[in-house]
């Protein structure tokens, strides 16, 4: 387990600038703009926890960074690169370097377990005989080894977005952009969920932007650390001088950033639109 | 769609309070037009990517079995009652003037000419558009297809080209098979029903046929399988509203395909006997 580290074929200046960073970006349909205007950024290592309501345009804000959606307006980098402009053919070169996590999984429901998972190296032309020890050792990482041979469909919700997190971590990207990953699960299946974002964090130092409705999973990631030694899951913020881990917190509203500190700096707050969020 | 070249509607365009009836026609012709150039694109990108990489060939040939193999049955079945039909109402009105040996004459014609790629665009549309679309439409409510270009996976490559492939390659085929039936199915009723030896009206429906006569109906196989393929992906990756737009874009693939056909039909002949008198 300890050689799933982060191999991304990112140039090394890349890594060295913000993972994620967004310029007065604006995007709108035919019912409205959705994004007014939004600015923030991401450093590498960092988690990013952006928190909203619904429709306050967090979905949309990691299609962005993902280059899925082209806003309006704006500038978009991601790892260095500006992605806003791009061509599909360009983007879908770029997306090779970020891991996303939808929803409700977004699993290719004809596929196995182990055909989504391995789906980025079958499409890459990887040998299959190589294939396979990579699906089997992320799988292992998500500890759902055994469903290798099974279809999306028998599986359980919770089981479905670890799958989904083994098939955004094949090639190892240094970031990975989750949409409410715990949404609609129990709160033992959520604990799963986030324990395993806290150990692509502490462990491998993998940058993550968040998108989620539930406070909880964001003061999980920032009051918590997984600790290899142990492999346990500890109270505090860690020490790893090797990747310190940041948690920080962006709350949207109306297309716009409302707030954007530290959990510290949100649970102190007298704001009452902020204070909605934790009661 | 942001990134559409033609904004269809803005918001900061419309007036306040209720739109006029020109308002109203304007964006409605608007809207059509948008339609008509993104089913352009897509069909256009469905075959130049043809001729360049990545291909995926397993997924073609799963189509071709999809679409030629599974309508073979009712291919086999209706082009033999198609052939049979043509026989009891032509057989009876050439009884009348003693010519019933013109019987092979015409069905051979009308089938190859007209009924066989017709008949087959017909069923297969009705069959394979409305998969089509559903299937894709499926996908795309489940965020498959934006999984797939997250994770660098051209789903113009990988969903539409090898429908539209297949379809090109089998629907000639199908037309092929439905048109020999059906002068099986013309033959049986001519021999039971017009007394007429098998020989004779064999000998009459081959011997009739022209070079030309096969070109117009392999030209017309031919465009009825863009037309059914090209339909049904650009319906099912325009699905809007859930599940429920599933079900509005199967439709719509059939009968848009369908009522596509029969105009396109009406081109193609023309053309062919235009270019008959000229060549």
């Amino acid at each position: 387990m300890d050689t799933l580290a982060p191999t991304s074929s990112v140039p090394s200046p890349a890594n060295e600038s913000a993972s994620v960073k967004f310029d007065d970006v604006w995007l709108g349909f035919d019912e409205g703009p959705i994004l007014r205007g939004l600015t923030f950024s991401a450093q590498r290592g960092e988690t990013v926890v952006l928190l909203g309501e619904t429709g306050t345009g967090k979905t949309l804000s990691l299609k962005i960074a993902a280059g899925l959606l082209c806003p309006d307006r704006g500038s978009v980098q991601v790892l260095g690169q500006s992605i806003v402009g791009q061509s599909e053919q360009d983007l879908l070169q770029f997306r090779r370097q970020i891991g996303f996590v939808f929803q409700e999984g977004a699993l290719f429901d004809s596929l196995t377990v182990g055909e989504n998972v391995g789906y980025r190296l079958t499409q890459d032309g990887v040998d299959p005989d190589a294939v396979l020890p990579q699906v089997l050792e992320i799988l292992r990482f998500v500890e759902l080894e055994h469903t290798i041979d099974m279809l999306p469909a028998e599986l359980s919700g919770g089981m479905r977005r670890r799958v989904s997190i083994a098939r955004a971590l094949i090639n190892r990207p240094p970031i990975i952009l989750y949409d409410s990953p715990t949404a609609g699960l129990d709160p033992i299946t959520s604990q799963t969920i986030i324990t395993l974002i806290l150990r692509l964090r502490d462990v491998y130092g993998v940058s993550a932007l968040m998108a989620t409705h539930r406070l909880q999973d964001g003061f999980a990631l920032a009051n918590f650390h997984f600790d290899p030694k142990t492999r346990t899951v500890c109270r505090g913020p860690g020490n790893s001088s090797q990747h310190p881990p940041v948690t920080r917190f962006l709350v949207l509203r109306d297309g716009r950033i409302y707030f954007e500190g530290s959990p510290e700096d949100l649970l102190n707050s007298r704001d009452p639109y902020l204070r909605r969020f934790l009661i | 769609m942001s990134d559409t070249p033609l904004q269809v509607s803005h918001p900061g365009s419309s007036a306040p309070g209720t739109p006029s009836v020109r308002e109203i026609l304007t964006d409605a012709a608007k809207l059509a037009v948008a339609k008509v150039q993104d089913y352009a694109r897509l069909s256009a990108r469905s075959l130049t990517n043809l001729f360049s990489k990545p291909r995926y060939a397993q997924d073609t040939l799963d189509q071709m079995d999809d679409i030629g193999v599974g309508s073979l049955p009712i291919v086999l079945l209706s082009g033999f009652f198609i052939g049979a039909v043509m026989v009891l109402q032509t057989g009876s009105q050439f009884q009348r003037f003693g010519q019933v040996s013109l019987t092979g004459d015409i069905v051979s014609l009308a089938l190859v000419r007209e009924l066989g790629p017709t008949i087959t665009g017909l069923l297969v549309a009705g069959r394979c558009s409305s998969g089509i679309a559903s299937e894709l439409g499926s996908m795309l409510v489940t965020e498959q297809v934006d999984a797939m270009r997250a994770m660098g996976t051209d789903p113009s490559r990988k969903l539409i080209s090898p429908r539209v492939l297949a379809a090109l390659i089998t629907v000639p085929l199908l037309t092929t098979i439905s048109v020999f039936v059906g002068l099986l199915g013309g033959m049986v009723a001519s021999v039971f029903s017009l007394r007429l030896s098998a020989t004779t009206f064999w000998q009459r429906a081959i011997a009739i046929l022209e070079f030309s006569d096969l070109m117009q109906g392999f030209t017309k196989s031919l465009v009825f399988a863009f037309i059914l393929s090209t339909v049904g992906c650009y319906q099912g990756l325009n699905v809007r509203g859930g599940t429920q737009g599933v079900g509005r874009a199967t439709t719509q693939a059939v009968v848009v395909s369908s009522v596509m056909i029969i105009i396109a039909d009406t081109f193609l002949t023309k053309l062919a006997l235009y270019l008959a008198d000229k060549l």
